[in-house]
C-alpha cells in the first residue's frame, strides 16, 4: 500500500469522525500552544532583561562598591576603613593595566538623600545625581542626543553644569506631544537643591526595543485624550514608559562633574582628627575591561591594588553584571524549564487522548481489519495504517496548536510589559510540531502493534 | 499437479483444556477451472477448511500446494501475499468496508497490490461491469440490496484476478430468488474458467456444482467426483482415510 493512499485513508477515517478526531486533536493542540506560547514568554523576558543589561553597561563593566559590612576577623578595624576615596582612582589607573576609564562616581539616589530640582515653579526628584567624569558617558552606555558632556576643563573649574536625561526633561519642561525630538532645554538653568545647574546636554530618549515599537506606533496613529481628571503622580512603581527598571533610571538621571559635586553636595564630609579635611568617599568606581575573557584576572587586579590602598581592609565589593546575567540565565532556565514540564505533561496528556481513541478506534473496526487482511494486507500494512491515522491526528493537532499559539502569544502580549512581549521563535515551533508528532508516533504504537496482531479470522467473525 | 493439493491435512484447537480436532487428516486435490461445493452441517469443519485453503489460517500438521507454492508454511507475510494475489473471497456478510464506496471497495486488493489509482479504477470500473453494478459505483454498500453487496464482494474477490474464488454460504443472508441470481453468476464464472469453491451447509445450494465434497466431523465423509466414476454419471466414491 503506498503511503500516500495510507495518508489518505487516514484522513477519510479522521473526516468520518469529525467532532471526535477533533476532541482528540485538542489536547496536541493546547499542549503544542502551551509550549509555543511558553517559550515565546521566556524568550520576550529574556529579551527584555538582555537589552537592560546592556543598558546597564555590559558585561564588560566593574563596578567597585563600598562594603560597610567587614569581614568577621577585621570588623575591629571599620573605624579604620578609608572607604573609596578618589586614591584608589589614582592607584587603580597606574596599578591595573586590565582594567581602563577608572571612573569614580558620587551618587545621590532619590531614596537615600532625596534632591529636588526645580525650573520656574515645577519640581523634579530625579532617581539620580550623579557626580563622575566625562568618562562615565561609556562606562554607563550614555548616549547625548543633544548638546554636549561636560569636559575635563568643567570638572577642573567645578563648574555649574549638568546633563540631563529625558525624564527630567519631561518633569521640568513639559512633554511634548507627537513630537519627536520634544522641548531642547539646553542652555536653560535648572535649581537643584537651590543651587544653579546650566543645562548644556541631553541623553536621548533609554528604552527598550518593544517600547520604541509601541511609542512609534502611539505617535503614528494619536490615541484620544484620556479622560481629564487630577494629575497625580503614580510614583516610580507606575508605567512612564520606556519598560524595564533600568531604562527609567538612566533617564530620570542628572549628571554633574564630579568635582561640582564634591564642593556643592558633600563638601562637608568631616575633618579627620590631624585637622585635615577628610578625604570624600566615593560612591563607587566604574571600569571596563577591553576583553570579556579578563574578567576574573583584572578583578583579581583590582582587588590586589585596593587591599594595598585600603591596608588591607575589605571595605569595597565587586559587582559585574556577569552576576546579573547568571541570574537572568537561571530565571530563564528556570521558567523554560517549568513551562516545559507543564507544556510536556499537556503533551502527554494529548497523547494518551490519541492512544485511547485509536485503541478504541480499532475495536470498533477490528472487522474492517479483517475485511483487509482477507483482501491482503499484510501485517505491516495495517501497522502502518493505524500509525498514519494517529500521526495525521497529531500532525493536524499540531499544526492548529502552532496557530493557536499565534492568537494566544497575542492574548499574552496584551497585558504583559511591553518590554517583555513574547517573540514566538521559529526554533520553538518546529520543537513544538515535532513533539506533537513524536507524541503522535508514540501514542499510536501500542495501537497499531494490537492492530496487526489479529488474527484475520477472528477479527472476520467479530461482531 | 492439481492447482490445490492437501496432504495429511489437520487442524487441531485446544479449547478449555479439551482438544478439538476440526479438521482430521484431509487429503484433497482440486484442478483449475472445477467448481466444487463444500458441504456439512455446522462445525463439521468446513469453514475451517476453507480457512485453511484461503490461507487465513495454518494447518497443524500436513502439507498443502496452491499454484505450485507450498503454503502450509508460509510466513503470515507470504500468506498475505497470496491471499492478495491467488485467492478471493466472498462472504456470507458481505465484508464490504461501509465508509468506503462501492468503487473503493472493490479497489481495495489492488490497493494492497500497490496498483496505481488509474489503472485500479478502470479495472474496478471493468469488475462493477460484470457484475451488472456500473452505475452504483459511488454508492454506499448501505444503499445498496444485499443482493447488489454480494455482486459487489464478487467484483472485489476477483479484482485482481485469483486463481481460486472462495464462496462462503454466499447465499445465506440473501431471499432465495437473489440467491438463486448469485449462484447463477457463480456458475456463469465457472464456465469461463473459473475456479470457485463453494462453502454451504444446505445440499440444494450444492447441488449446482458438479464436484461436491461433504465433510463430517473434520473428514471428508463423501464426495461426489464426476472425474472418478465416468463423465455421464455422478458416483458416491468414500475418501480414504
Amino acid at each position: 500500500m503506498s503511503f500516500w493512499n495510507t495518508i489518505g485513508s487516514g484522513l477519510r477515517e479522521i473526516w468520518a469522525y469529525k467532532f471526535r478526531s477533533l476532541l482528540t486533536m485538542l489536547g496536541i493542540i493546547l499542549g503544542v500552544s502551551a509550549l509555543v506560547a511558553m517559550s515565546a514568554l521566556v524568550k520576550g523576558m529574556e529579551n527584555g532583561t538582555r537589552e537592560a543589561l546592556v543598558a546597564a553597561g555590559g558585561l564588560e563593566k566593574i563596578r567597585v562598591e563600598p562594603q560597610y559590612e567587614l569581614p568577621a576577623h577585621q570588623r575591629h578595624l571599620l573605624d579604620q576603613a578609608p572607604g573609596l576615596t578618589m586614591e584608589d582612582v589614582y592607584a587603580l589607573e597606574s596599578g591595573a593595566p586590565l582594567v581602563h576609564q577608572v571612573t569614580p562616581a558620587v551618587e545621590q539616589y532619590r531614596y537615600r538623600e532625596p534632591m529636588v530640582a526645580t525650573y520656574k515653579g515645577k519640581t523634579v526628584e530625579p532617581f539620580l545625581v550623579m557626580g563622575s567624569w566625562p568618562a562615565v558617558l561609556e562606562i554607563n552606555e550614555h548616549v547625548i542626543e543633544h548638546g554636549r558632556m561636560f569636559a575635563d576643563l568643567d570638572e577642573e573649574q567645578a563648574s555649574s553644569v549638568c546633563v540631563i536625561g529625558t525624564g527630567i526633561r519631561d518633569e521640568l519642561f513639559g512633554e511634548p506631544e507627537g513630537d519627536e525630538t520634544g522641548v531642547v532645554p539646553i542652555g536653560e538653568t535648572i535649581y537643584v537643591n537651590g543651587l544653579p545647574f546650566t543645562i548644556i546636554g541631553m541623553f536621548e530618549r533609554y528604552e527598550s526595543e518593544s517600547a520604541k515599537k509601541e511609542r512609534e506606533f502611539r505617535r503614528l496613529n494619536p490615541q484620544p485624550a484620556e479622560a481629564a481628571g487630577p494629575v497625580r503622580s503614580r510614583g516610580w512603581g507606575g508605567n512612564r514608559g520606556g519598560g524595564h527598571f533600568i531604562f527609567r533610571m538612566k533617564n530620570n538621571t542628572i549628571l554633574i562633574p564630579l568635582s561640582t559635586m564634591m564642593l556643592k553636595f558633600r563638601g562637608m564630609n568631616g575633618i579627620s582628627s590631624t585637622g585635615e579635611a577628610a578625604p570624600v568617599r566615593l560612591s563607587n568606581l566604574n571600569m571596563k575591561i577591553s576583553r570579556i575573557e579578563d574578567l576574573e584576572p583584572a578583578i583579581q587586579q583590582v582587588r590586589n591594588v585596593l587591599m594595598m590602598t585600603h591596608k588591607g581592609i575589605e571595605d569595597f565589593t565587586f559587582r559585574t553584571q556577569e552576576d546579573w546575567a547568571e541570574e537572568i540565565q537561571n530565571v530563564i532556565r528556570n521558567a523554560r524549564l517549568s513551562g516545559g514540564v507543564i507544556a510536556g505533561i499537556c503533551l502527554i496528556v494529548g497523547g494518551i487522548g490519541i492512544m485511547n481513541i485509536m485503541l478504541a478506534s480499532i475495536s470498533e473496526r477490528v472487522r474492517e481489519i479483517g475485511i483487509r487482511k482477507s483482501v491482503g494486507a499484510t501485517n505491516l500494512d495495517v501497522f502502518v495504517q493505524i500509525l498514519v491515522e494517529s500521526t495525521v491526528i497529531s500532525v493536524l493537532g499540531g499544526i492548529a496548536g502552532i496557530g493557536t499559539s499565534y492568537a494566544l502569544v497575542g492574548l499574552i502580549a496584551s497585558f504583559t510589559p511591553t518590554d517583555n512581549s513574547p517573540v514566538v521563535t521559529l526554533n520553538a515551533v518546529s520543537i513544538a510540531f515535532a513533539f506533537s508528532v513524536g507524541v503522535g508516533i508514540l501514542a499510536g504504537l501500542y495501537p497499531a502493534i494490537r492492530a496487526s496482531r489479529l488474527h484475520p479470522i477472528q477479527a472476520l467473525r467479530y461482531d | 499437479m492439481a492447482l490445490l493439493e492437501l496432504r495429511n491435512v489437520s487442524k487441531i484447537y485446544t479449547l478449555g483444556g479439551e482438544v478439538i480436532r476440526a479438521l482430521d487428516d484431509v487429503s484433497l486435490d482440486i484442478d483449475g477451472g472445477e467448481f466444487v461445493s463444500v458441504i456439512g452441517p455446522s462445525g463439521s469443519g468446513k469453514s475451517t477448511l476453507m480457512h485453511i485453503l484461503g490461507c487465513l489460517d495454518s494447518p497443524t500438521h500436513g502439507t498443502i500446494q496452491l499454484d505450485g507454492q507450498m503454503i502450509h508454511s508460509a510466513s503470515a507475510k507470504q500468506l498475505a501475499h497470496i491471499r492478495n494475489q491467488k485467492i478471493g473471497f466472498v462472504f456470507q456478510f458481505f465484508n464490504l468496508l461501509p465508509k468506503m464506496n462501492v468503487l473503493q471497495n472493490v479497489e481495495l486488493p489492488m490497493i494492497y497490490a500497490g496498483i496505481s489509482g488509474a489503472r485500479r479504477r478502470e479495472r474496478a470500473m471493468e469488475m462493477l461491469k460484470m457484475v451488472g453494478l456500473e452505475n452504483r459505483a459511488r454508492h454506499r454498500p448501505s444503499q445498496l440490496s444485499g443482493g447488489q453487496q454480494q455482486r459487489v464482494a464478487i467484483a472485489r474477490g476477483l479484482v485482481n484476478d485469483p486463481r481460486i474464488l472462495f464462496a462462503d454460504e454466499p447465499t445465506g443472508n440473501l431471499d432465495s430468488h437473489t440467491g438463486e441470481a448469485i449462484l447463477e453468476l457463480f456458475r456463469e464464472l465457472s464456465t469461463k474458467g473459473r475456479t470457485i469453491i463453494l462453502v454451504t451447509h444446505d445440499p440444494e445450494i450444492a447441488a449446482v456444482t458438479s464436484r461436491r465434497i461433504e465433510i463430517r466431523d473434520g473428514k471428508i465423509a463423501s464426495q461426489v467426483d464426476p472425474r472418478l466414476a465416468g463423465l455421464d454419471r455422478v458416483a458416491t466414491a468414500p475418501v480414504a482415510g
